[in-house]
């Protein structure tokens, strides 16, 4: 059981800040996923605390030690690399075996702990094969295997399903999660995909250019987004977000832009003339039903799923409008559609990008 | 991934591989051609070499020279004691007989039927050919290794072309890993100033570093060999650049598994430059082997002569012994062939098999 903790993390490459002041605690046991757009920091961050990078400033701490000086072989961490990084010249056994050799272990143990991992992630029966001649996610279990059997302090990924197609990435995020599920130490997983954030974490941490967005479980980052950045990233379609003016009217504020108004009454932080930016999810956008509709549309674009169905709607002077809904929709290109933003689940964000309200009403 | 080389390709089907299927295109022809004059400006002097040095003095100097190693038949006929050399005499008639020759004397050769050995003939020497066969001149080999210290010479050779390879293979892959895989200030500079030791050429430098050896006592030992040319800039370069092409993460991973860096180097970065140290190696073995002019400077009692030097002992200043050089050289041949013929796998196989997507 591990807690890992960062303090104050800043890297510059030369003159450049890569990362710029992250303070961050990584509970024991927890799984925690970093996500962000590439370029983000997310990788330089893993490897900091890996120790593979020196931080330039803060510090690293590993069950309350400070471990900035300390070497990544002595920080007892065990990482998955995005290439899985086997060793191509030796066997799968060998590949599992090379770090116990390098901790002395005796040989009977160290066959003891290879065989059991082996057993473990069902790869036993390719011990004796090159790496070379392993399929895809056939290596990556063998990767995740030589990181097991050393029994690690925490393990740390490095986007590790992202050279698998996309069949197999579904199933290995699976037993990713059941795995946690059985040794339950602390992980630390490095992705750009947010589907696999949201389905692995149990906290995740949103990063954008060096900076952390926002901190929290899943579905509080996709309930409560803290800003624009973390309403777009997170969600898949992503989020509607519309620029807007608040307008006071008799009853409190009307969110306006062209073609487009909602009335959202009083919200703390927010002036009549303020420039803000409105959000609502795909799911949240509602037909009109009777009663004034928030704006009107025209589909350009369906998706019909079979169980489920997506329209790509275009408003004048508005972004793209992309609308969710269960089942099958009779939609057809070039129908005019009338919208309603469900009022509970709108999310409205200040000039800045900051959060003035998730669930409004709600 | 195209993988050609699981196909059963037999030596057959490799020589008459062709461009495309049936007719001979011009490029066939072309590439055949230019391959055919490749092997012979390449492999014929080697042959010539072979055949040459089975030929005895005498018929290396023949004029014209001829392609296979030929000794005249000598005949013993009744009434002589030594054996006598066979000719083909033309007669006045025209007919041709097989006569040996007792003496000459002038232009003229006083010659016996071997059949009829009471009766002497005189032959003018124009009219005479001489009766050949094909005949190996193996005493070109066994003289000078029994006459001299020749395999002495070859115990030396093998000893400074094994030791000095292994000490250029250790310090060589060592400043390569520090200069691939470590990243610090300079490192470029330095691989640099290695690089540019390669601009100076060794008769520049041949007088210092032989006031250094023997300064450090070394003439006439075979370290005075072996030592100064183990570091070669050539070899860490080649290294170097193909150290690099190894992936950072297998580094990164034997570090997270908390591998010393004697292990990285040893266990996961030498296996993977196999194929550049296979190169290397023979690289070095042909050097040391082939050197001539340092160890002729630093090695002046016989005892410790190299194979190289010590064929320069059959050139005298009056009198070249061909024949012995010759044949000596071909000696001198063969450990290089069957060095190349072993390790030449090594230098075909990349790094294609490292496992990584």
């Amino acid at each position: 059981m591990t807690e890992i903790q960062l303090k104050q993390i800043r890297k510059s490459y030369g003159e450049v800040e890569v990362i710029h002041g992250i303070d961050l605690k990584v509970n024991s046991g927890e799984f925690c996923v970093f996500v962000g757009p590439s370029g983000c920091g997310k990788s330089t961050l893993l490897r900091i605390i890996a120790g593979l990078d020196d931080v330039t400033s803060g510090t690293v701490e590993i069950d309350g030690e400070t471990v900035n000086g300390v070497t990544a072989s002595e920080r007892g961490l065990a990482m998955v690399f995005q290439s899985y990084a086997l060793y191509p010249h030796m066997s799968v056994y060998k590949n599992m075996a090379f770090g116990l050799e390098n901790a002395k272990l005796p040989k009977a143990e160290i066959d003891r702990k290879v065989r059991d991992t082996a057993e473990m992630l069902q790869i036993t029966d390719y011990l004796d094969r090159k790496p070379k001649a392993l399929s895809g996610g056939q290596r990556q279990r063998v990767a995740i295997g030589r990181a097991i059997v050393r029994d690690p302090k925490a393990f740390l990924f490095d986007e590790p399903l992202s050279n698998l197609d996309a069949e197999l990435r579904v199933t290995m995020r699976k037993e990713l999660s059941a795995l946690h599920a059985k040794i339950g130490d602390t992980m630390i997983y490095v992705t750009h995909d947010q589907v696999e954030a949201l389905t692995l974490a149990d906290k995740i941490v949103v990063l954008q250019k060096g900076r952390i967005e926002q901190v929290g479980p899943p579905l509080d980052l996709y309930n409560k987004p803290q800003n624009v950045f973390v309403a777009g990233f997170i969600g898949s379609p992503r989020m509607n977000l519309i620029e807007a003016t608040a307008v006071e009217g008799p009853e409190g504020l009307t969110l306006t832009a062209p073609n487009l108004s909602v009335f959202v009454g009083n919200i703390e932080g927010l002036e009549a003339g303020a420039r803000c930016t409105l959000g609502i999810r795909p799911e949240h956008v509602r037909l009109n039903t009777g009663g004034t509709p928030d704006t009107t549309c025209e589909v350009v674009f369906t998706e019909q799923l079979g169980g489920e169905t997506y329209l790509y709607c275009d408003v004048e002077g508005l972004p793209q409008i992309t609308i969710h809904q269960a089942g099958q929709l009779p939609f057809v290109k070039g129908q005019s559609l009338e919208l309603n933003f469900a009022r509970e689940n709108l999310h409205v964000f200040d000039a800045d990008g900051q959060v003035l309200v998730n669930e409004l009403g709600g | 991934m195209a993988d050609t080389s699981t196909q059963p390709r037999t030596l057959k089907s490799l020589i008459t591989a062709r461009r495309g299927r049936g007719r001979l295109h011009w490029t066939d022809v072309f590439s055949y051609t230019y391959l055919f004059l490749g092997v012979l400006l390449m492999f014929g002097p080697v042959v010539w070499l072979v055949l040459s040095s089975f030929k005895t003095p005498a018929g290396l100097i023949e004029f014209p020279p001829t392609l296979l190693p030929l000794g005249q038949i000598e005949v013993v006929v009744e009434g002589y004691e030594k054996p006598l050399l066979l000719f083909d005499v033309v007669k006045e008639d025209g007919t041709i007989k097989q006569l040996a020759q007792v003496r000459r004397i002038g232009i003229i050769s006083q010659m016996v039927d071997p059949e009829n050995p009471g009766e002497t003939v005189s032959v003018p020497i124009d009219q005479r050919v001489k009766v050949r066969e094909f005949r190996l001149a193996v005493e070109n080999y066994t003289d000078p290794l029994e006459r001299f210290n020749f395999v002495g010479f070859l115990n030396n050779s093998i000893i400074v072309t094994t030791v000095a390879t292994v000490i250029t293979l250790l310090i060589n892959s060592m400043a390569a890993y520090a200069l691939s895989i470590y990243e610090f200030r300079g490192r470029n500079a330095i691989m640099l100033f290695v690089i540019c030791t390669l601009m100076i050429p060794i008769t520049v430098i041949l007088v210092p570093v032989y006031l250094v050896v023997t300064q450090m006592g070394m003439i006439n030992s075979l370290w005075a060999v072996i030592l100064p040319g183990a570091a070669t800039p050539t070899g860490v370069f080649l290294l170097r650049q193909y150290m690099l092409t190894i992936p950072k993460d297998l580094i990164e991973a034997a570090r997270m598994d908390k591998a010393s860096e004697w292990s990285i180097y040893s266990k996961v970065v030498m296996p993977l430059t196999m194929p550049a140290i296979a190169v290397l190696a023979i690289f070095s073995i042909m050097w040391r082997w082939n050197e001539f002019l340092w160890p002729l400077i630093v090695l002046t009692r016989t005892e410790v002569h190299t194979l190289q030097v010590g064929l320069n002992a059959f050139q005298g200043e009056l009198n070249v012994q061909w024949h012995y050089i010759l044949a000596m050289t071909v000696v001198t041949l063969i450990p290089v062939v069957v060095v190349f013929a072993f390790l030449q796998k090594f230098i075909t196989t990349g790094i294609a098999s490292s496992g990584m997507k």
